[in-house]
């Protein structure tokens, strides 16, 4: 894997922000997020996210996933409480140094989000152009990241013209291309058959092991069983369940899930 | 190294989305080209209408007592009147050959002269004649404002010249009221009918390109957000909408100056030399005209699109 050497992941904002190994690279506290009409995203929550941490964020739609990742990249100011990335308190950054935290990192989103009028290489080269990388840089980087994420032979293409699995990949590639410290994928293979997303998470995994925090929302519980990594569940904008090596669910036998297809949610509340 | 990326990014841009990009450049090139014909109309008719309004005069009769030292004084303390901006003296000799040739016959019967001497005043402003001739007729003139009075008076009776000085000379001041009141009234209809109808012709220009950008960018919002997500800074996603703006309204600019161009050439060129009217003085130059009307499509349709983004770049 020596094509995943990554530099020391440090985060490089212009609004300087020191490296401090004890804090949490990024944390929500007792965070509430009450939106214009009145709905719930969070409510008082807390979550701590270590350095190099791999956390899934799990639970319904509509419990809050989204308005957690959309709070650390400030798309969102919160009711409430206060999100932190490496000890610093987004409320205070201006808005104007906000694309400098978004450089730090980076997002994959369910529907891809590519630019549709751009090439896969133009596509991985506009977040480098962004932070004023030189064009040799961005010629060798590219490639590079491309030839990672296994798209070397589409470099020319348009997003249109590729399958779902490999448009992921390449907004994988452009959310890695210049290493941030922190990943941050909602829903990421929301929208893909089962063997391609085992192929998008290995490539989210692989990006963990070169020292990257990932924070990835999803309601992929096969992926989550078998990973077993951190698991955070969200209900209704509360944290319930915050567990080290987690299910999707923790046990779900099939009178729990009759009792909740029948809409005895209360049954099964209870019983957790 | 980044301006070079910015204009690559803007003409990437126009050449990916021909069709709106056609559509502003469009908008823009009609647009200049009903300004460009209508600018120099406003103008043509505002000119004509101040022309009408300098035919207004102020004619001050000089008492027959006056001697010729008294009326080279009277002419002096006139030129000193504010509002006023010219002085022509009219002998009566000079009065009497004018209206021998308007109605000689009436004027054959006559065997003197009856005519006085005169001073025919061109005021500096038409809409302050009847000030002037409150001034010039005594401040016994001023409530009802008669425009026509006749003074006893001179310089034999001087305990009723109702001025003191030189103007006391004069015996009547008249400035044809009716006709002044029609010019003005007229003139001032006509101006600020132009002057509505300019307001409203840029207002709606100006409205028409800004929509038509904002369209094609709304088309684009998706991609702005992509930008964002990205960290991408504002102005780095504006520069390239910006230079697109520019590059819209050169074109539609140039195009339209082309058209006036050839229409100028075509049209109004044969036709000011049979009619004086199109030759008016007072309208625009046609280089400074191009000037202008370039530098308003570059400007508005920059404008439109570095500001219509700024919906899209709330963080």
């Amino acid at each position: 894997m020596a094509a995943t050497r990554t530099r020391a992941p440090a985060l490089e904002t212009r609004p300087r922000v020191e490296r401090k190994r004890d804090v949490p690279l990024a944390e929500l506290r007792g965070v509430t997020k009450i939106y214009d009409g009145g709905a719930v995203g969070l409510d008082r929550a807390h979550i701590a996210i270590d350095r190099g941490e791999f956390v899934f964020l799990v639970g319904p739609t509509g419990c809050g996933k989204s308005t957690a990742l959309r709070l650390l990249l400030k798309e969102i100011e919160p009711s409430e409480g206060e999100v932190l990335i490496s000890g610093h308190d987004l409320a205070k950054i201006k808005r104007r140094k906000v694309p400098y935290l978004r450089r730090n990192m980076g997002v994959i989103f369910q529907d891809y989000k590519l630019l549709p009028n751009r090439t896969i290489y133009a596509n991985v080269a506009y977040s480098l152009e962004v932070i004023g990388e030189t064009r040799s840089s961005i010629r060798r980087k590219v490639p590079e990241i491309l030839r990672l994420v296994g798209l070397s032979t589409k470099l020319h293409s348009y997003p249109d013209e590729l399958s779902g699995g490999e448009q992921q990949r390449v907004s994988i590639a452009r959310a890695f291309v210049n290493h941030p410290p922190l990943l941050l994928a909602d829903e990421p293979t929301g929208n893909l058959d089962p063997d391609t997303s085992i192929g998008i998470m290995q490539l989210i995994y692989r990006i963990n092991r070169t020292g990257t925090t990932v924070v990835v929302a999803t309601h992929d519980r096969e992926m989550v069983d078998k990973m077993r990594r951190r698991v955070v569940e969200l209900e209704s904008g509360r944290v319930v369940r915050d567990q080290r090596s987690g299910l999707y669910r923790p046990e779900d036998s099939k009178r729990d899930f009759g009792a909740r297809l029948r809409g005895e949610l209360d049954a099964y509340k209870t019983k957790r | 190294m980044r301006i070079g990326f910015f204009i690559k990014e803007a003409f990437r841009a126009l050449r990916r989305s021909a069709a709106p990009s056609l559509a502003a450049t469009l908008t823009v090139l009609l647009t200049a080209v009903v300004l460009g014909v209508f600018i120099p109309i406003v103008q043509a008719t505002t000119g004509t209408a101040n022309e009408v309004r300098g035919r207004v005069v102020v004619d001050a009769f000089v008492s027959a007592k006056a001697t010729d030292a008294d009326i080279e004084e009277l002419r002096q303390a006139l030129i000193a009147t504010p509002n006023v901006e010219a002085v022509e003296f009219i002998s009566k000799e000079e009065a009497l050959a004018r209206e021998k040739q308007r109605s000689p016959d009436a004027y054959d019967l006559l065997g003197g002269n009856p005519l006085p001497d005169a001073f025919r005043l061109t005021p500096t402003d038409p809409d302050g004649v009847p000030q002037l001739v409150t001034q010039l007729s005594g401040p016994e003139a001023a409530p009802d404002a008669p425009t026509e009075r006749v003074r006893g008076g001179g310089p034999g009776a001087a305990d009723d010249r109702v001025l003191a000085g030189p103007l006391g000379f004069i015996e009547e001041v008249r400035n044809r009221e009716e006709e002044t009141e029609k010019i003005l009234s007229a003139t001032a209809l006509v101006k600020l009918l132009m002057a509505g109808l300019a307001a409203l012709l840029v207002f709606a220009s100006v409205a028409l390109v800004a929509n038509t950008i904002r369209l094609s960018i709304f088309a684009r919002r998706r991609e702005v957000e992509v930008m964002r997500l990205v960290g991408a800074t504002n102005w780095f996603i504006r520069w390239p909408f910006v230079i697109e703006g520019v590059v819209v309204g050169f074109l539609g600019g140039a195009l339209a100056v082309g058209l006036l161009l050839l229409a100028k050439e075509a049209f109004v060129e044969p036709l000011s030399e049979r009619f004086a009217l199109l030759a008016a003085p007072e309208t625009i130059d046609f280089g400074l005209l191009v000037a202008l009307l370039m530098l308003a499509c570059i400007a508005v349709s920059a404008a439109g699109s570095g500001l219509t983004l700024r919906r899209f770049l709330r963080v």
